[in-house]
Protein backbone atom coordinates (compact mmCIF):
# COMPACT_ATOMS: atom_id res chain seq x y z
CA UNK A 1 0.00 0.00 0.00
CA UNK A 2 3.26 2.48 0.18
CA UNK A 3 2.89 3.25 -3.40
CA UNK A 4 -0.34 3.89 -3.58
CA UNK A 5 0.49 6.81 -0.78
CA UNK A 6 3.00 8.08 -3.06
CA UNK A 7 1.79 8.44 -5.78
CA UNK A 8 -2.00 8.31 -6.23
CA UNK A 9 -4.37 7.62 -9.02
CA UNK A 10 -5.22 3.99 -10.87
CA UNK A 11 -1.14 4.08 -11.75
CA UNK A 12 -0.28 4.00 -8.06
CA UNK A 13 -2.74 1.56 -7.43
CA UNK A 14 -1.72 -0.43 -10.33
CA UNK A 15 1.90 -0.34 -9.17
CA UNK A 16 0.91 -1.86 -5.62
CA UNK A 17 -1.03 -4.71 -6.91
CA UNK A 18 2.00 -5.96 -9.66
CA UNK A 19 4.56 -5.28 -6.80
CA UNK A 20 2.50 -7.70 -4.26
CA UNK A 21 1.11 -9.99 -7.18
CA UNK A 22 3.58 -10.43 -10.01
CA UNK A 23 5.72 -13.48 -8.51
CA UNK A 24 2.98 -15.40 -7.60
CA UNK A 25 1.15 -14.51 -11.07
CA UNK A 26 4.90 -15.31 -13.00
CA UNK A 27 4.71 -18.65 -11.19
CA UNK A 28 1.48 -19.54 -12.46
CA UNK A 29 2.38 -18.25 -15.80
CA UNK A 30 5.66 -20.17 -16.11
CA UNK A 31 4.41 -23.67 -14.91
CA UNK A 32 1.67 -23.49 -17.38
CA UNK A 33 4.11 -23.06 -20.14
CA UNK A 34 7.58 -24.57 -18.86
CA UNK A 35 9.46 -21.32 -19.94
CA UNK A 36 10.05 -18.02 -18.49
CA UNK A 37 10.59 -16.19 -21.80
CA UNK A 38 6.77 -17.27 -23.10
CA UNK A 39 5.91 -16.79 -19.51
CA UNK A 40 6.86 -13.45 -19.14
CA UNK A 41 5.02 -12.31 -22.34
CA UNK A 42 2.04 -13.95 -21.19
CA UNK A 43 2.07 -12.44 -17.96
CA UNK A 44 2.77 -8.80 -19.62
CA UNK A 45 -0.21 -9.31 -22.06
CA UNK A 46 -2.59 -10.34 -19.56
CA UNK A 47 -1.10 -7.25 -17.06
CA UNK A 48 -1.93 -4.94 -20.06
CA UNK A 49 -5.37 -5.93 -20.33
CA UNK A 50 -6.01 -5.53 -16.47
CA UNK A 51 -4.62 -2.12 -16.72
CA UNK A 52 -6.39 -1.52 -19.88
CA UNK A 53 -9.77 -2.46 -17.48
CA UNK A 54 -8.68 -1.04 -13.93
CA UNK A 55 -11.18 1.43 -13.52
CA UNK A 56 -14.24 -1.13 -14.79
CA UNK A 57 -13.17 -3.80 -12.23
CA UNK A 58 -13.09 -1.60 -9.19
CA UNK A 59 -15.25 -4.09 -7.25
CA UNK A 60 -13.78 -7.28 -8.49
CA UNK A 61 -10.12 -8.52 -7.71
CA UNK A 62 -7.30 -7.61 -9.99
CA UNK A 63 -5.51 -10.95 -9.41
CA UNK A 64 -8.74 -13.14 -10.37
CA UNK A 65 -9.18 -10.55 -13.30
CA UNK A 66 -5.61 -11.18 -14.82
CA UNK A 67 -5.40 -14.94 -13.50
CA UNK A 68 -8.48 -15.60 -16.04
CA UNK A 69 -7.19 -13.03 -18.87
CA UNK A 70 -3.22 -15.46 -18.40
CA UNK A 71 -5.52 -18.83 -18.58
CA UNK A 72 -7.70 -17.49 -21.48
CA UNK A 73 -4.65 -16.46 -23.35
CA UNK A 74 -2.91 -19.77 -22.50
CA UNK A 75 -6.13 -21.64 -23.72
CA UNK A 76 -5.70 -20.00 -26.60
CA UNK A 77 -2.42 -20.40 -27.63
CA UNK A 78 -1.34 -23.57 -25.96
CA UNK A 79 -1.21 -25.34 -28.75
CA UNK A 80 2.05 -23.31 -28.88
CA UNK A 81 3.24 -24.65 -25.60
CA UNK A 82 3.53 -28.49 -26.12
CA UNK A 83 6.66 -29.39 -24.69
CA UNK A 84 8.60 -27.28 -22.72
CA UNK A 85 10.94 -28.00 -19.83
CA UNK A 86 8.83 -27.20 -16.59
CA UNK A 87 7.12 -29.32 -13.49
CA UNK A 88 4.04 -29.85 -16.15
CA UNK A 89 5.97 -30.67 -19.12
CA UNK A 90 4.30 -34.04 -19.84
CA UNK A 91 1.06 -32.67 -19.30
CA UNK A 92 -1.16 -31.38 -22.14
CA UNK A 93 -2.12 -27.41 -21.90
CA UNK A 94 -6.07 -28.41 -20.67
CA UNK A 95 -4.47 -30.41 -18.08
CA UNK A 96 -1.83 -27.97 -17.19
CA UNK A 97 -4.64 -25.42 -16.84
CA UNK A 98 -6.66 -27.62 -14.60
CA UNK A 99 -3.74 -28.64 -12.25
CA UNK A 100 -2.66 -24.99 -11.98
CA UNK A 101 -5.91 -23.72 -10.82
CA UNK A 102 -7.50 -26.31 -8.59
CA UNK A 103 -4.07 -27.40 -7.18
CA UNK A 104 -2.09 -24.85 -7.03
CA UNK A 105 -4.42 -21.95 -6.39
CA UNK A 106 -7.30 -23.97 -5.13
CA UNK A 107 -9.88 -22.91 -7.31
CA UNK A 108 -12.82 -25.12 -6.84
CA UNK A 109 -13.89 -27.41 -9.34
CA UNK A 110 -16.60 -25.33 -10.01
CA UNK A 111 -15.01 -22.61 -10.50
CA UNK A 112 -12.41 -23.86 -13.01
CA UNK A 113 -15.18 -25.61 -15.19
CA UNK A 114 -16.59 -22.60 -15.31
CA UNK A 115 -13.48 -20.20 -16.18
CA UNK A 116 -11.98 -23.02 -18.69
CA UNK A 117 -15.82 -23.19 -20.32
CA UNK A 118 -15.93 -27.20 -19.66
CA UNK A 119 -17.41 -29.43 -17.42
CA UNK A 120 -17.47 -30.18 -13.97
CA UNK A 121 -16.89 -34.07 -15.25
CA UNK A 122 -14.46 -33.40 -17.68
CA UNK A 123 -12.62 -31.16 -14.85
CA UNK A 124 -12.09 -34.16 -12.32
CA UNK A 125 -11.07 -36.45 -15.38
CA UNK A 126 -8.11 -34.27 -16.55
CA UNK A 127 -7.27 -33.34 -12.93
CA UNK A 128 -7.34 -37.20 -11.61
CA UNK A 129 -4.97 -38.03 -15.21
CA UNK A 130 -2.67 -35.51 -14.52
CA UNK A 131 -2.37 -36.17 -10.90
CA UNK A 132 -1.57 -39.89 -11.64
CA UNK A 133 0.87 -39.21 -14.81
CA UNK A 134 2.79 -36.84 -12.29
CA UNK A 135 3.04 -39.54 -9.59
CA UNK A 136 3.86 -41.62 -12.24
CA UNK A 137 7.02 -39.73 -13.39
CA UNK A 138 8.00 -38.90 -9.93
CA UNK A 139 8.20 -42.71 -9.02
CA UNK A 140 10.12 -43.37 -11.78
CA UNK B 1 -14.25 -37.37 1.20
CA UNK B 2 -11.45 -40.36 0.72
CA UNK B 3 -8.10 -39.68 2.23
CA UNK B 4 -6.21 -41.12 -1.11
CA UNK B 5 -6.97 -38.63 -3.62
CA UNK B 6 -6.14 -36.12 -0.80
CA UNK B 7 -3.14 -37.38 -0.15
CA UNK B 8 -1.74 -37.81 -4.16
CA UNK B 9 -2.95 -34.53 -4.47
CA UNK B 10 -1.01 -32.73 -1.91
CA UNK B 11 2.16 -34.63 -3.49
CA UNK B 12 1.41 -32.88 -6.72
CA UNK B 13 0.84 -29.60 -4.66
CA UNK B 14 4.22 -29.77 -3.23
CA UNK B 15 5.58 -30.50 -6.81
CA UNK B 16 3.97 -27.29 -7.76
CA UNK B 17 5.05 -25.17 -4.96
CA UNK B 18 8.55 -23.55 -5.42
CA UNK B 19 10.31 -20.04 -5.21
CA UNK B 20 8.73 -17.25 -6.89
CA UNK B 21 10.67 -16.30 -10.47
CA UNK B 22 12.15 -12.93 -10.47
CA UNK B 23 9.93 -10.21 -12.09
CA UNK B 24 11.50 -8.49 -14.39
CA UNK B 25 11.71 -4.59 -13.75
CA UNK B 26 9.62 -1.80 -15.35
CA UNK B 27 6.78 -4.91 -15.69
CA UNK B 28 4.29 -2.84 -14.13
CA UNK B 29 5.88 0.12 -16.23
CA UNK B 30 5.46 -1.81 -19.76
CA UNK B 31 2.06 -3.08 -18.79
CA UNK B 32 0.39 0.20 -18.15
CA UNK B 33 1.77 1.84 -20.98
CA UNK B 34 0.56 -0.65 -22.71
CA UNK B 35 -2.76 -0.72 -21.19
CA UNK B 36 -2.66 3.15 -21.92
CA UNK B 37 -2.18 1.99 -25.73
CA UNK B 38 -5.04 0.12 -25.91
CA UNK B 39 -7.42 1.97 -23.51
CA UNK B 40 -6.79 4.83 -26.48
CA UNK B 41 -7.26 2.46 -29.59
CA UNK B 42 -10.66 1.32 -27.42
CA UNK B 43 -11.98 5.03 -27.57
CA UNK B 44 -11.03 6.14 -31.01
CA UNK B 45 -12.56 2.84 -32.31
CA UNK B 46 -15.35 4.04 -30.20
CA UNK B 47 -15.22 7.21 -31.69
CA UNK B 48 -15.24 6.06 -34.99
CA UNK B 49 -18.28 4.58 -34.72
CA UNK B 50 -20.30 6.65 -33.16
CA UNK B 51 -18.84 9.19 -36.23
CA UNK B 52 -20.12 6.55 -38.74
CA UNK B 53 -23.76 5.84 -37.15
CA UNK B 54 -23.53 10.00 -37.00
CA UNK B 55 -22.97 10.28 -40.52
CA UNK B 56 -25.22 7.97 -41.57
CA UNK B 57 -28.47 9.11 -39.99
CA UNK B 58 -27.42 12.92 -41.24
CA UNK B 59 -27.29 11.22 -44.73
CA UNK B 60 -30.66 9.34 -44.03
CA UNK B 61 -32.54 12.29 -42.97
CA UNK B 62 -31.23 14.48 -45.91
CA UNK B 63 -32.05 11.65 -48.69
CA UNK B 64 -35.59 11.64 -47.14
CA UNK B 65 -36.08 14.85 -47.28
CA UNK B 66 -35.40 15.35 -50.66
CA UNK B 67 -36.97 12.21 -52.15
CA UNK B 68 -39.96 12.15 -49.56
CA UNK B 69 -40.47 8.19 -50.14
CA UNK B 70 -43.14 8.09 -47.88
CA UNK B 71 -45.54 10.60 -50.39
CA UNK B 72 -47.05 8.16 -53.22
CA UNK B 73 -46.61 8.82 -56.51
CA UNK B 74 -49.69 11.33 -57.84
CA UNK B 75 -52.34 9.21 -59.42
CA UNK B 76 -53.30 9.45 -63.03
CA UNK B 77 -56.48 8.49 -62.99
CA UNK B 78 -59.32 11.25 -61.02
CA UNK B 79 -62.61 9.09 -59.67
CA UNK B 80 -65.08 9.38 -61.37
CA UNK B 81 -67.43 12.77 -61.28
CA UNK B 82 -70.76 12.43 -60.10
CA UNK B 83 -73.77 14.16 -58.79
CA UNK B 84 -73.66 16.88 -60.72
Amino acid sequence: MRAVDQQAGPYGEFEAFVAGAAGRLLHVAVLLTGEPESARRLLADALARTYANWRRLRADDPYDFTRHELCAAFARTGWRHHGGSGVLARLSPPERLVVVLRLYEGLAEEVTAAQLGMPVERVRVLCNRAVSLLRSREAA
Amino acid sequence: MSGLPDRKEAQVKQLLEGPYPVVPTGLAAGAAARGDRLLRRRRALRRFGWAVLFAAAVAFAVWASLTRPWAGPPTGISPPLEGW
